[in-house]
């Protein structure tokens, strides 16, 4: 049975490789433009709380069912 | 109810209420989390359906309240913070929606408004009501509705039931056509086109259902782990409580960040069903 914590290290682990890549690209290109057109800034935020959820979506999915895995099923 | 064991006291909080008809035990209100588990299909999870149930008919009477009493001369405070979300939501519909949006701002309303209330009920201390309700033998309590994967999981099938309703009415049969022959535009490949077209269309809900759930339930879950370390010892109290406050305010921001996006994918897939290709 404890092959589910090394299922749920595989999920969350590659979830954590991928998520905090992603932010931080998108990130950095909020910065960038924002500094390049200041006046842009807010709807730029909105939008990008918006990809960051999206993007946030498959990581977190995994988390979530790992977390199901070790504490319903394990 | 002491609990001897942390995972006990993980898996006694993550169990819904569940009322059904256990094979052989008759109609009854489920005792343990293998017993709801038994009863299979034929049982009803009465708390998430009772908190989702009553924080709507809560917003419904709240923006029912609003309108009745709208004055425009000197408005007061509530009115002012219903006219905000109103018009938060209202910019946003017509920059993603560019139609007549007709009953799509009411809908997005109602969802994020809905959403918000149901993610809201996790701030509440984990064995606030569950405890409480213990003293009343309701053995077992899931307040926030949305950490359970049925309630997002049918908010979403019932996003995906208005999109295709959208797309008879807007495309009326042009919506099989444009399913069967979208990439490719020859009779021979209608399985193919129908097999991709389908799973992009059914994706959709699945990945909005489940992403509300995943925060939701992740979020639960670092919440009970927090009210454990309460129980670790007098030293470890002031940290559990610092670290129970600052996950908190993080989660109030993933608790609307979460309802909005439903609400603007849920705007964007409908706005999706509107244009043809």
């Amino acid at each position: 049975m404890d092959m589910v914590y090394l299922t749920v290290a595989i999920i969350m682990g590659l979830g954590a490789v991928s998520a905090p890549f992603s932010i931080s690209l998108l990130g950095s290109k909020l910065l960038e433009t924002s500094a390049r057109q200041p006046e842009l800034a807010p709807a730029l935020q909105t939008k990008f709380f918006i990809i960051a959820g999206l993007v946030e979506a498959l990581p977190i999915i995994g988390v979530g069912i790992s977390m199901y895995l070790i504490f319903v099923v394990a | 109810m002491a609990y001897e064991n942390p995972s006990e006291y993980i898996n006694h909080h993550l169990t819904n209420l569940t009322y059904g008809r256990h094979p052989d035990l008759g109609w009854k209100l489920a005792e343990s989390g293998s017993e709801a588990a038994e009863m299979g299909f034929m049982s009803i999870h009465v708390d998430s359906m009772m908190w989702s149930i009553g924080l709507g008919a809560l917003f419904l009477f709240l923006f029912w309240r609003a309108g009745r009493k709208a004055t425009s001369d000197q408005p007061g405070g509530f009115q002012n913070a219903i006219e905000m979300i109103l018009e938060f939501i209202d910019d946003t519909v017509k920059q993603v929606f560019h139609g007549k949006t007709g009953p799509l701002g009411p809908i997005a309303l109602t969802i994020f408004m809905w959403v918000l209330l149901m993610n809201s009920m996790k701030l509440v201390p984990v064995d606030l009501v569950p405890f409480t309700l213990e003293q009343f033998g309701v053995g077992y309590q899931k307040i926030a509705p949305t950490t359970n994967p049925n309630v997002t999981l049918g908010m979403a099938t019932f996003v995906l039931m208005m999109v295709v309703y959208y797309s008879f009415k807007v495309k009326g049969f042009g919506f099989i056509k444009e399913l069967c022959f979208t990439p490719f535009n020859h009779w021979l490949f209608i399985p193919v086109n129908l097999f991709m077209e389908l799973v992009g269309l059914l994706s959709k809900p699945l990945s909005l259902g489940l992403r509300l759930f995943g925060n939701m339930y992740a979020g639960e879950m670092i919440f009970i782990l927090i009210a454990l370390m309460f129980s670790a010892g007098f030293l470890l109290w002031p940290l559990a409580g610092g670290l129970q406050f600052i996950w908190a305010v993080f989660h109030i921001l993933v608790v609307s960040l979460q309802a909005f996006i439903f609400m603007v994918l849920t705007v964007v897939y409908i706005a999706m069903a509107h244009e043809d290709h």
